[in-house]
């Protein structure tokens, strides 16, 4: 790679950064690239130290949660953030060749777009029909209005059962409801099936990332809580070890479980069937081997036919991950003879946000990540970074409508450059709610004093003219009033990284007014 | 035509040669380009923050100084977009979305208003890295985003390709953001900083001499990465490029 960094290597004045070799794409053994399911992961090089993993944003209570922070110290573990940074942008790159490969993509996210507007504007229409549909098909329907109820109805199922373990596979809701935690309390086993989440499991750590919860984690790291935890060896960072040691020591626990449960991607109304969209196959197993099965659903997670539901599929897995489809399509719909099935619809906030004018189009989403995949931030900052349980662009606007205190700072993790939106396949507008929300935190006073007092200054100080100019001067006093003026901030923090703008001459207010105005002050 | 010629606060006080340039391409063209005297900024530091009361007066001041041209032409995609966006702080009236409706940023003023054809004074004989920034790139169209599934188009590298000896190299992240983000750069200092040192390492690996851009706010940023990282891109501004800057 170094020889197409020439001709100016061989000046020697390149800062070894760029220097630095640099393969976005992973090759084999024999030089091939190899193509995975769920992206490229590459082998940190044997010489290279081993770097502890950064861990996430540190919450404190109700506090607001400073994602800055966690970021830096992410960015100081520069492999973890090289290899989150290329893996994610890796899926980014794939998306796109996956959605410029269909010549009709722009119309279908439109498509989806509008279903997903129709539903939610009719949602408690289709939400009795999927009711009626699904106790049709002899399914337990339950309805919990937040997380805790959710919890309660899922242990109250169990303990009628007799219940003891239940083996789960991935699904956000329930880390909305803080499921794991609560079941722990109540003596359940909660096993997690699929890989990245088990992995996350394992180590007393949120997901990261809506479909790859492991992705902050390099296969080190992997290996160090595998050997911690399943007893494997801790050198050995190679991902198919990895991958069947996780595999064999999970699947005796779910051939035993008592019950099993899986989130939903789509909830079609007129059939009453969960569909869950997976990689690995262990929605099925969870839902098909235990003799009780459970699937939480999101209330926005309905569709209202089984015909919309070939725009989604044909959407979801190009956008996450650039794949065509996800290996298994799995659809749930009645209970297994001598088994029971139970599906709870859960609100925890969704019913309020519906009702928010600005952001209530947020409840589109599809939970496909692109939105991360894209977020230059979000590559260079790790998903536990923002302390919430869904991270990346579409967290700034979801995470504020739980807790406006805590997650008030998180609208403000963006630069606003809006290639979330242009991914996004239900069409979100994601990067102008996040505009939105800075204002509405700003008038409720969410923001700190400190930021508000300085573009209150700010506004005086640009309002008038005369002030202005003050301000700006002489050419000379425009990088003295530059933390005034233009960054805003005593702390300089622009010259801690970033060399400060050389003062020019003379301002271009002087320059016109020297060379393009009379002395009676006329152009 | 009357042109109000808006010089957005960073160029007045970092980069005055932009200005200049900007006045001076205008003028190329025979337009009678007039600078309101006192012009201050278009109050997007503010919006961007979520301060849109702290943002009124700033916004009423802009609507005052440039009520009247037939154009407002800047060159910055960033203030722009603001002014056509977002200046809504203030009541909507038929004279504010006039203004705002009025308000052209400097590339797409050649491009799709004056539809210039050559720009026979102009040669720039250098290999260039073009930097879209975010607002001018997916806030106002000056060209397709890579995340679109849309026939291709770029109205600063169609204006480009008219300087003579220009050579466009191609970046491995072309619409990728640089960090600076507005206030974004001072209240998120490490994730813009390496923003922007990965944007310039990219510039450097495509084997840029310079780096052009139609937003100076991107440029002053992405110039004080590269000078801490001893990368030896130049940063210049398309105005200065379009009105024959021989470097």
């Amino acid at each position: 790679m170094s020889e197409e960094l020439n001709p100016r290597e061989r000046e020697g004045v390149i800062h070894p950064e760029v220097r630095a070799r640099s393969d976005e794409s992973e090759r084999g053994p024999n030089g091939q690239r190899l193509q995975h399911a769920e992206a490229a992961s590459k082998p940190i090089r044997a010489d290279a130290p081993r770097e502890p993993q950064p861990r996430g944003a540190r919450i404190k209570g109700n506090r607001p949660i400073d994602q800055g922070e966690a970021a830096e110290r992410f960015l100081a573990a520069p492999l973890h953030q090289k290899a989150h940074d290329e893996r994610l942008w890796d899926v980014r790159k794939k998306r796109d060749t996956a959605a410029h490969g269909i010549p009709e993509w722009e119309e279908l996210r439109e498509i989806a777009s509008q279903i997903k507007a129709h539903t939610l504007t009719h949602l408690d229409q289709y939400l009795a029909q999927f009711e009626a549909a699904a106790k049709a098909n002899g399914v337990h329907v339950h309805w919990a209005e937040d997380g805790a109820a959710h919890n309660r109805i899922v242990l109250d199922i169990l303990q009628k059962h007799g219940a003891k373990s239940l083996v789960k596979s991935k699904s956000m809701l329930t880390e909305e409801c803080g499921f794991r935690h609560f079941m722990a309390a109540h003596d359940i086993d909660i096993i997690e099936t699929d890989l990245g989440e088990r992995i996350q499991q394992l180590d007393e750590e949120e997901p990261s990332h809506v479909v790859m919860p492991a992705v902050h984690k390099t296969r080190l790291d992997v290996a160090d809580v595998f050997a911690r935890t399943l007893g494997t060896d801790p050198d050995n960072d190679d991902a198919h070890y990895l991958a069947e040691s996780q595999r064999e020591t999970t699947r005796p626990l779910i051939l035993k479980a008592d019950a099993g449960l899986t989130g939903c991607n789509f909830a079609i109304a007129e059939t009453g069937t969960v569909v869950t969209c997976t990689n690995e196959g262990n929605a099925d197993l969870s839902g098909n081997v235990p003799p009780l099965q459970i699937h939480s659903i999101g209330i926005e997670k309905i569709i209202p036919k089984v015909e919309h539901l070939g725009v989604f599929i044909r959407l979801l897995s190009r956008s996450a991950l650039g794949s065509p489809i996800t290996q298994y399509t799995s659809h749930f719909r009645a209970p297994r003879a001598g088994t029971e099935m139970h599906m709870v619809l859960v609100d925890n906030g969704r019913s309020e946000r519906l009702g928010m004018e600005e952001f209530w189009t947020s409840l589109k989403c599809i939970r496909c990540g692109a939105c991360m995949n894209t977020c230059p931030v979000y590559r260079r900052s790790g998903g536990l970074s923002y302390g919430a349980t869904y991270s990346g662009p579409i967290g700034l606007i979801i995470d504020p409508t739980f807790n406006k205190r805590k997650y008030s700072t998180l609208p403000f993790s963006s630069t606003m450059n809006g290639s979330c939106t242009n991914v996004c396949p239900v069409k979100i507008n994601i990067h102008e709610q996040i505009f939105a929300w800075r204002k509405v935190l700003a008038e409720e006073h969410q923001i700190p004093l400190l930021k508000q007092g300085m573009m209150k200054a700010a506004g005086a100080v640009l309002s008038r003219p005369a002030a202005y100019r003050a301000a700006i001067g002489a050419a000379d006093s425009a990088l003295r009033a530059l933390p005034r003026f233009a960054v805003y901030n005593p702390a300089n923090t622009w010259g801690k990284k970033r060399e400060m703008p050389h003062a020019p001459r003379q301002s271009f207010h002087a320059w016109y007014r020297q060379n393009r105005m009379n002395k009676d002050g006329q152009s | 035509m009357r042109i109000g010629l808006f010089v957005p606060c960073y160029v007045d006080a970092f980069e005055p040669e932009v200005g200049i340039a900007t006045l001076e391409l205008l003028e190329r063209f025979g337009l009678d380009v007039e600078y309101p005297f006192d012009q201050t900024c278009c109050g997007q530091p503010m919006t961007n923050t979520g301060c849109h009361a702290e943002a009124a007066a700033t916004e009423a001041l802009f609507v005052k100084n440039f009520s009247g041209f037939d154009y407002v032409v800047a060159p910055s995609g960033s203030c722009v977009h603001q002014v056509r966006e977002h200046l809504t702080a203030i009541p909507q009236t038929d004279e504010v979305k006039a203004v705002r409706a009025k308000t052209f940023e400097l590339v797409e003023f050649l491009h799709d208003v004056l539809k210039i054809e050559e720009l026979p004074w102009a040669a720039f004989p250098h290999r260039v890295a073009y930097h879209s920034n975010c607002n001018a790139l997916r806030g106002i169209g000056h060209a397709r985003p890579s995340e679109l599934n849309r026939p291709y188009f770029s109205k600063p590298l169609n204006l480009l390709k008219k300087v003579k000896g220009i050579e466009i190299v191609d970046l491995a992240r072309p619409d990728e953001c640089c960090g600076f983000g507005g206030t974004f750069s001072v209240f998120e200092p490490a994730v813009s900083a390496k923003m922007g040192y990965d944007k310039v390492t990219d510039q450097a690996r495509a084997g840029a001499d310079y780096v052009v851009s139609a937003d100076s706010s991107c440029l002053m940023h992405q110039k004080g990465c590269a000078e801490r990282l001893g990368v030896p891109l130049k940063y210049i501004h398309i105005a200065q490029v379009l009105n024959g800057a021989a470097a």
